[in-house]
């Protein structure tokens, strides 16, 4: 069967080490015009020229838009370039532990957990009839961030616990949606006890923003990212290992459990920082290792991780820059423009691609 | 005599499961593995060949006893000390994405590189050895996922070769291969035996093959005994029978396979010479007839005439017409028709 369609499937062809470096730097090059234009865009439109003079001179036609530039835009854009980056690293990672293309960086249940503390934070703290004002200024509040750090951290912990005992990944796998049923169960106990406002507030956090980030909070923000990205490069041999799957890999001398919590930890902390600071930012994880595998035609993780990097601060930027609508007054929720804009892109990527035959 | 790589003293396989509960699969098991052999591992399903292989390559601890590799207890080996003697070659089959032959070979080099699995020269040497022994050249910039199963278990003793190992364990590595590409990987294992002076260890139920190609065979009997020795020893000592025997088959010593017990009720004179003869007689075997040559009277009389490219046979029986069929399925459909039982 296979002999029909290698000559004719496109991907017979193996790109060669040096085309995926020109890709690669391509891709940050991609990458960088996305940030420049997310910097312009916006409800007060600041032209391109300009934003090159603020950045290099910090000095421009007029004094607001250096204000804008950084005290909003910059946090902004660096906010979603990290967070992009970081899902879709961790999506390749989750993919890879778990054989699994449909695998995300939320399928340990990190992101639920983060909900929860969240929803438990937004929902219950305080009496019942606060005012819509202070639900308001909650959700501006360094608190949430700390809430939902809890709430990742503690099911993180949790996960990684169960990683080092459990022979099989799969028993990972299922625990992690149980976690996450559990914590949607709680999340909707609370939303049906709780006033009109507060609902309100919880589902806006859901939405999902990278335009809460302040720049003290970017400084916990950034390094955080910067671990769980190092851990994954740590990672990498580790990683193409376990495409063969876990018995190749013990017969090759790796130990399977600590590999798995290393894995699990550096996943965690990436997806567990994005969804405490920015909400759940769905999709992306799912999408962007299979975007990367697409155009860079290999599974070796020495040329994925840094393609995810790029590809998912590219795809978080434009999605953003989308999200707000450039020449209306309004913002669009993010998670909805990433799945509406992304998911046909991908499908049309896949289906060029793998022209039928599907593999991670 | 070579020398031995692999040996075990009194060990002990099996299972031990919750509560202290144990399932002993074979015990007492003191077995040499010697550099450049070939060792077919054989036994009905479910006799425990797996656990021995796991066991032999660590990924089970034993019950009791021992595993020797080059005279170091198993057990005091790490994992990567152990994978660069030890490779493997899994029954499962692999899908590994999109990643081409060269990077799956590259992966064997595992327990040798840095932290980084970064390839030195002597790495990628080694690589181009590995995938030149067994002939691979041709697939090296191949993807994975486009071979056929036969290269695809090729490229996987590649991958296990670049590991160097001292013994190379492989699942029944012939199982979804046709027969010239089992011969094919029969006689690659044997020349990476014999020419580099590893060893190799496979597990098979290809009786045939490994009677032709293993240099020692291991079988494993139910009850937990392993016989050791060539496959000519353990056909001449009955060991085969032993372990396969039951209703259905017998093992035909004199030609080294299995026969399928027919019960044969019926008998019928069979008229004709030469391979034409050979196989009629075949064909009304598997249907529950005896045949002789002998001009008894029987129900059944059929009569072979032609030549091979244009056989004929003649039917004569009691109470029918007589008939003339020129096709073995005819003649089957016909006297199956006949036959007074319905059979």
């Amino acid at each position: 069967m296979g002999k029909i369609f290698a000559t004719t499937n496109k991907s017979s062809v193996h790109l060669h080490q040096h085309l995926q470096m020109v890709i690669l730097i391509v891709m940050s090059g991609i990458t960088l015009v996305s940030f420049l234009l997310s910097l312009s865009a916006g409800s007060v439109p600041i032209p391109l020229e300009q934003v090159l003079t603020i950045l290099f001179h910090k000095e421009a036609e007029r004094a607001t838009w250096v204000t804008i530039i950084y005290d909003f835009r910059i946090p902004k854009a660096l906010t979603a370039a990290l967070a992009g980056a970081a899902l879709g690293v961790s999506g390749l990672q989750m993919q890879t532990l778990f054989r699994n293309p449909l695998a995300d960086p939320f399928i340990l249940g990190i992101s639920s957990g983060a909900s929860l503390g969240v929803a438990i934070v937004v929902l219950s703290v305080g009496t019942a009839n606060t005012s819509l004002l202070a639900v308001t200024g909650l959700l501006s509040n360094i608190s949430l961030v700390v809430a939902a750090s809890f709430g990742a951290g503690i099911v993180m912990i949790l996960v990684i616990f169960i990683a080092q005992q459990v022979r099989s990944s799969i028993t990972l796998l299922i625990l992690g949606l149980m976690i996450s049923y559990v914590t949607s169960a709680v999340v909707s106990l609370l939303l049906y006890f709780s006033i009109a406002e507060r609902i309100h507030a919880y589902i806006a956090w859901s939405f999902g923003n990278f335009g809460g980030v302040t720049w003290s909070q970017l400084w916990v923000l950034g390094p955080t990212i910067g671990i769980g990205l190092f851990l994954a490069f740590l990672l990498t041999k580790a990683l193409n290992a376990l495409l063969l799957g876990e018995t190749y890999a013990r017969s090759m001398g790796m130990n399977i459990q600590m590999t798995r919590s290393g894995i699990v930890l550096s996943s965690a902390v990436l997806a567990g920082a994005v969804t405490a600071f920015c909400g759940p930012i769905a999709f992306l994880g799912v999408a962007v290792p299979h975007l990367c595998r697409a155009l860079l035609r290999t599974s070796d993780h020495n040329v994925l991780i840094p393609a995810c990097i790029w590809v998912g601060a590219t795809t978080a930027l434009v999605g953003d820059l989308i999200a707000q609508a450039p020449g209306f007054s309004i913002v669009l929720p993010l998670n909805a423009i990433t799945s509406l804009v992304g998911a046909p892109i991908v499908i049309w990527v896949i289906l060029q691609r793998y022209r039928g035959t599907f593999s991670l | 005599m070579n020398e031995p790589v692999l040996t075990t003293e009194n060990l002990r396989i099996g299972y031990s499961g919750r509560g202290g509960v144990r399932r002993i699969i074979a015990d007492h098991l003191n077995l040499t593995l010697r550099s450049g052999e070939v060792v077919c591992l054989m036994g009905p399903n479910g006799v425990g060949k797996s656990t021995l292989l796991r066991t032999l390559i660590g990924m089970q601890p034993p019950l009791a006893g021992r595993v020797f590799l080059d005279k170091t207890d198993l057990a005091t080996l790490k994992p990567r000390e152990i994978a660069r003697r030890i490779s493997v070659v899994l029954t499962e089959r692999i899908e590994v994405g999109q990643l081409s032959v060269y990077n799956l070979v590259a992966l064997g080099r595992y327990p040798y590189t840095n932290w980084f699995g970064r390839l030195t020269p002597h790495d990628e040497a080694i690589v181009q050895t590995a995938i030149a022994a067994t002939q691979a050249e041709h697939l090296a910039r191949r993807y994975i996922h486009e071979l056929s199963d036969g290269e695809r278990q090729r490229v996987m003793v590649a991958r296990a070769l670049a590991q160097e190992p001292q013994v190379m364990v492989l699942d029944e590595p012939t199982a979804f291969l046709d027969l010239s590409h089992r011969v094919a990987m029969m006689q690659l294992l044997r020349r990476l035996a014999h020419d580099t002076q590893r060893a190799v260890i496979l597990s098979t139920h290809d009786l045939d093959l490994a009677l032709r190609s293993a240099d020692i065979v291991w079988l494993m009997t139910t009850d937990g005994t392993v016989y050791s020795g060539a496959p000519e020893d353990l056909v001449l000592s009955g060991a085969f029978e032993k372990a396969f025997a039951n209703c259905e088959i017998t093992f035909d010593r004199y030609h080294g396979q299995f026969r399928f017990h027919y019960s044969s009720v019926h008998r019928a004179t069979l008229l004709g010479e030469g391979l034409i003869r050979k196989w009629t007689s075949h064909a009304l075997e598997r249907i529950g007839y005896l045949t002789s040559s002998t001009d008894n009277p029987t129900a059944l009389r059929i009569t072979i005439s032609g030549t091979e490219q244009q056989p004929c046979w003649h039917i004569q029986a009691k109470g029918h017409p007589e008939r003339c069929v020129y096709s073995l399925h005819d003649l089957v459909t016909l006297v199956r028709e006949m036959s007074p039982s319905g059979n």
